[in-house]
């Protein structure tokens, strides 16, 4: 492939790469300019709003739409008719959307409006008459496991089981991958810790609700204004849900107001497309929070049971795993990818991890960074704490004996190239604040994760202009900063200034297909395409400078952002600028431009290694988080500070999971704290500065070694925290969140153990 | 001959197979001669992650595949 | 449906509306203003990012009703710059990289704002402490709290140089 050679063409030294200059579109955001997705408004605008289920489980018998349509202001009511059924690969995505024949969860959309103002929109929705029967319900993993619990899909028979199942069941299938031998493992260990934990699920809880201003014309071709990860995954699935030629739907990406994973599918899209047709006018459709809390992807939650053999000097033997994710009402839930990231950090002969894919009456689960891994690595890091604890190690000695490296073979299959786990233990230890003195209640903790980072498909275009400046076109949404690193890579491949470059995120009809921003894609995948296209123009330039001297274009060569002759053979010609080249470009053979596709793979594995210290308040159970350090491997830092600032959002993440927040339901199966009030995500108040140490160990797929780092930095926290807070009260944590209730209870049974 | 493995639920719906030796260049061709063999795998096989030596790739048919490569096939992955 | 006529100074400019007596200001603002810098993360009071100064005092707009605007003064993040010259706080976050998304920015510089108003030399535990009224879910507050701190520290100087 011709990507491979010029990937060849490595740089290790930098003129731009590294340096922290100001975001392009910094100014728009620090004066209330940028529009992200609730801030655009069309004329003859309509308001749509969503019925939602109160019941976790219901059979729809009949909907009554009548009234609703009969009240003044009101111009379109879409219910579950206005879509046409579908059996394949969508029929989740439109069934999550819209429910059909059941509400499979508390908020579980039902029915939409659309009306002149808000008001109207929601005294309509009054009017919607529902027939429900409702059904018994089941939101929790283990109950959801047990014969007898309420079957949410009487089609659902367990996949990848011997012998296949005669009985209907919530669990859709079971994953397996293993290594060597354990039972023959777990016999040569003189230490085995055996543990069981949950974790709740949690939610993404980007701060931007989701938003769509929707335009769909009785000939088809419609547009749509959205915060979302992935513009073109909207184009393409909302066309195919509502039967529209892709190329008749234009989609613009608004400024996205965080996604981490959960702005990767369609909610109300589809919906407000619907009713925007139905209508024949323009539809904006924001969610409240309590809608997102009930109706969009928060992640799974989890039950584990984690087995870990070791020697007495600190080899591990043998370790298993065995996972019970629940997605939400439909398959999907990301335990494979626990299953696979669970043992990664580790090098290991015999290993085996165990997933069951389980739903449940809860929300269809959405990525949340590093889907499925931060669970399992609270499990498993947690086991391997307590081990080292058993025989006397250091924890971070006892990591690094049997730490993964260049050539381990993965425990989910792959041999490992080049990667930096070592670095990030090594860096810990000799950190500061692995030696800072602790107090009374105080405890230290530690812990590494694993992600595997994608790329996926991106298509990039690079236009010179006539003064020598770059517009620079892609289509990959900039969820935190990736214009600034964009802007880095063309300045620094063209040899021009960084305020030369403007990046944008070009719509979907301007631009070809770009996947999702996730995987921690952006700054490997589009950069790449980036530096391609860049190279591409450069070439033009050589063989423009050529043509002027009269010489042939391999006489030419680029080197500090001009043209020179390749040696002293090939003529004496003055150098030409790229500002000198472009500015002539119109008599030289008119416009310039750079374009890139690719389906770039290769973004890198990552590791990071959390350190955290906390103080529990043994009366309230309350958990402060002191000093909390993390040293993760970026392959290469484009803009350090914003490589540092998702270390620093994936530890405050880590630090809500693991100590605070958790979807509570009821005994009726109804989410009992939709709000920021009753579901508390971290405020300024609950974290420590964090400090950030960046590990560069050079992903050789990238022209200049990115990996990505966008995720593996929620892999770590939660077992960094649970290691922290189980020493500081001398019991093992089990469960998350460890919220002051819990903590109480832990010690309150220490207490009476003791006393016993 | 390329060695090719399959992992997770994959393993399991192929029956739990050992390795595979297959005569493939590319991925393209590591995937037909899987599915010639296990059938069952066909509906996801377009949909795959494939590792070959160490190297995830999702949805490039044309990557190389040499003589001696180490291969797993791997469910279908995602990131947020 | 009554309206109800308002007549209200925001970032200085005498404004009129007409609203419904149920309307937030922050939708006043949004909808009928065109000032669509102030955000709605949950319309609940518990996330900052409406965040908007009625008279002096530092408020979530979604918690105001668009009546009460009457007669009073609004400051919103569309009138921090001065013209082409931005606030100090503004240049910091910038600087410091204090925002990732940027949604939650706004209703940041706004309070942080009114913070160094009154207190002009915090300390870290009392930026936190203020600022625990605005969610971020991007940035951990590190380097927002920072930019905060070196916008004081900054600001004491400029002060001195004036003085
Ligand atoms: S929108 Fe006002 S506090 Fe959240
Ligand atoms: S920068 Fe995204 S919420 Fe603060």
């Amino acid at each position: 492939m011709p990507l491979e050679g010029d990937i060849a063409q490595r740089k290790t030294t930098f003129k731009q790469i590294g340096t922290r200059p100001i975001r392009p579109d910094g100014v728009d955001k620090v004066t209330g300019r940028a529009r992200f997705g609730a801030d655009a408004s069309a004329p003859g605008m309509l308001i749509g709003k969503v019925l939602r289920s109160p019941h976790a489980h219901a059979r729809i018998r009949k909907i009554n739409t009548a009234k609703a349509e009969a009240l003044a202001g009101v111009k379109a009511v879409v219910t579950r008719d206005d879509f046409k059924d579908r059996n394949d690969a969508l029929r989740d995505v439109l069934v999550n959307c819209m429910a059909r024949d059941k509400a499979l969860y508390d908020g579980h959309a039902v029915a939409a409006v659309a009306a002149t103002t808000a008001a109207i929109a929601d005294k309509a929705l009054k009017l919607i008459v529902v027939d429900y029967e409702v059904l018994p319900h089941v939101t929790d993993v283990d109950e959801a496991m047990k014969p007898g619990a309420p079957i949410l899909d009487k089609t659902m028979f367990t996949n990848n089981v011997e012998p296949k199942p005669t009985k209907p069941s919530n669990v859709a299938s079971r994953c397996e991958f293993a290594l060597g031998d354990i039972k023959a493992g777990f016999a040569k260990a003189d230490v085995v810790v055996e543990r069981s934990f949950k974790t709740e699920a949690t939610h993404q809880g980007y701060i931007e609700p989701h938003a769509c201003l929707a335009n769909l014309g009785p000939d088809g071709q419609g547009e749509i204004w959205v915060c979302t990860q992935g513009h073109y995954m909207i184009r393409n699935t909302c066309a195919d849900l509502l039967g529209l030629d892709i190329s008749k739907l234009r989609v613009t990406a608004s400024e996205i107001g965080g996604g981490f994973g959960g702005k990767t599918t369609v909610f109300i899209e589809p919906v407000a497309l619907a009713l925007s047709r139905k209508s024949g006018r323009p539809v904006k459709m924001v969610m409240t929070r309590n809608e997102v809390f009930r109706a969009t992807g928060p992640t799974s939650s989890t039950s584990m049971r984690i087995k870990v053999g070791t020697t007495r000097d600190g080899r591990i033997t043998a370790a298993e795993a065995d996972l019970r994710y629940q997605g939400g009402a439909f398959p999907g839930s990301p335990v494979e990818l626990g299953a696979m990231t669970a043992f990664a950090c580790y090098d290991l002969e015999n290993v085996k991890a165990v997933g069951y894919d389980v739903i449940t009456n809860r929300p269809k689960q959405a990525a949340y960074r590093a889907p499925g891994a931060p669970m399992a690595a609270f499990a498993v890091e947690s086991v391997i704490d307590e081990l080292a604890k058993k025989i006397r190690m250091d924890p971070v000695d006892f990591r690094l004996k049997n730490a993964a490296k260049q050539g381990t073979k993965s425990a989910y299959g792959p041999t490992f190239g080049p990667i930096g786990l070592i670095q990030t233990l090594e860096a810990i230890k000799a950190h500061p604040n692995y030696r800072a003195p602790l107090g009374p209640n105080q405890g230290r903790g530690l812990a590494s994760g694993f992600w595997f980072n994608f790329a996926g498909q991106t298509c990039t275009t690079l236009n010179v202009n006539l003064d020598g400046t770059v517009a620079l076109a892609v289509g990959t949404p900039d969820i935190g900063g990736s214009r600034a690193s964009m802007c880095l890579m063309a300045a620094e491949e063209l040899g021009i200034g960084y305020e030369q470059v403007r990046t944008i995120v070009a719509d979907t009809s301007s631009l070809g297909y770009n996947d999702v921003t996730d995987g921690s894609r952006v700054t490997f995948a589009s950069g790449l395409a980036t530096i391609m296209a860049a190279r591409e123009v450069i070439k033009k330039m050589c063989a423009r400078a050529a043509k002027t001297w009269g010489i042939s274009a391999d006489a030419v060569t680029w080197e500090d952002g001009q043209a020179k002759p390749a040696g002293s053979n090939a003529g004496n010609f003055k150098p030409m600028s790229f500002k000198e080249i472009a500015a002539a470009s119109h008599s030289t053979g008119g416009p310039l431009a750079g374009h890139h596709e690719i389906n770039a793979d290769g973004a890198g594995v990552s590791f990071a290694t959390h350190l955290c210290d906390v103080e529990v308040d043994p009366e309230t159970g309350y958990t402060r988080v002191l000093r909390y350090t993390i040293a993760q491997d970026a392959g290469k830092a484009i803009h350090p500070s914003y490589v540092e600032g998702q270390f620093q959002g994936g530890a405050a993440q880590g630090i809500g999971w693991a100590l605070n927040e958790e979807y509570i339901y009821g005994k009726d199966g109804r989410l009992q704290n939709a709000g920021f009030l009753d579901y508390r995500i971290p405020v300024a108040s609950d974290c420590p500065m964090i400090d950030t140490i960046i590990v560069e160990v050079a992903n050789p797929k990238h022209p200049y070694g990115v990996r990505g780092v966008g995720e593996t930095s929620i892999v770590p926290p939660m077992g960094a925290i649970a290691n922290a807070v189980s020493a500081a009260i001398g019991v093992r944590m089990l469960e998350l969140p460890m919220s002051p209730p819990r903590i109480v209870h832990a010690l309150d049974s220490r207490l009476k153990k003791a006393a016993d | 001959m390329a060695r090719v493995m399959l992992g997770g639920t994959l393993k399991s719906l192929a029956g739990n197979t050992p390795v595979l030796e297959v005569d493939a260049k590319t991925i393209r061709e590591v995937l037909d001669r899987v599915g010639e063999v296990y059938p069952s795998l066909l509906p996801i096989l377009d949909r795959v992650a494939v590792a070959v030596d160490g190297q995830i790739y999702r949805n490039q048919w044309f990557a190389a595949v040499k003589p001696d490569s180490e291969v797993f096939i791997l469910p279908p992955m995602a990131g947020g | 449906m009554s309206g109800h006529h308002v007549t209200t100074t925001i970032n200085g400019d005498s404004v009129e509306f007409v609203c419904e007596p149920q309307e937030s200001l922050l939708d006043v603002l949004r909808n009928h203003l065109g000032l669509t810098g102030a955000k709605e993360g949950c319309g609940t009071g518990d996330c900052g990012a409406c965040s908007i100064e009625l008279d002096g005092r530092l408020v979530c707009s979604c918690l105001v009703l668009g009546a009460e605007a009457e007669g009073r003064k609004i400051r919103t993040i569309e009138g921090m710059a001065k013209g082409d010259k931005l606030h100090p706080l503004q240049k910091k976050f910038l600087e410091h990289a204090a925002l990732q998304c940027g949604i939650c920015t706004p209703g940041f510089l706004v309070a942080a704002r009114a913070l160094l108003e009154r207190t002009p030399n915090p300390t870290e535990t009392q930026v936190r402490y203020w600022l625990a009224g605005n969610l971020c879910r991007c940035t951990g507050y590190d380097k927002i709290v920072r930019a905060v701190l070196a916008t004081a520290v900054e600001m004491k100087q400029e002060k001195r140089h004036a003085a």
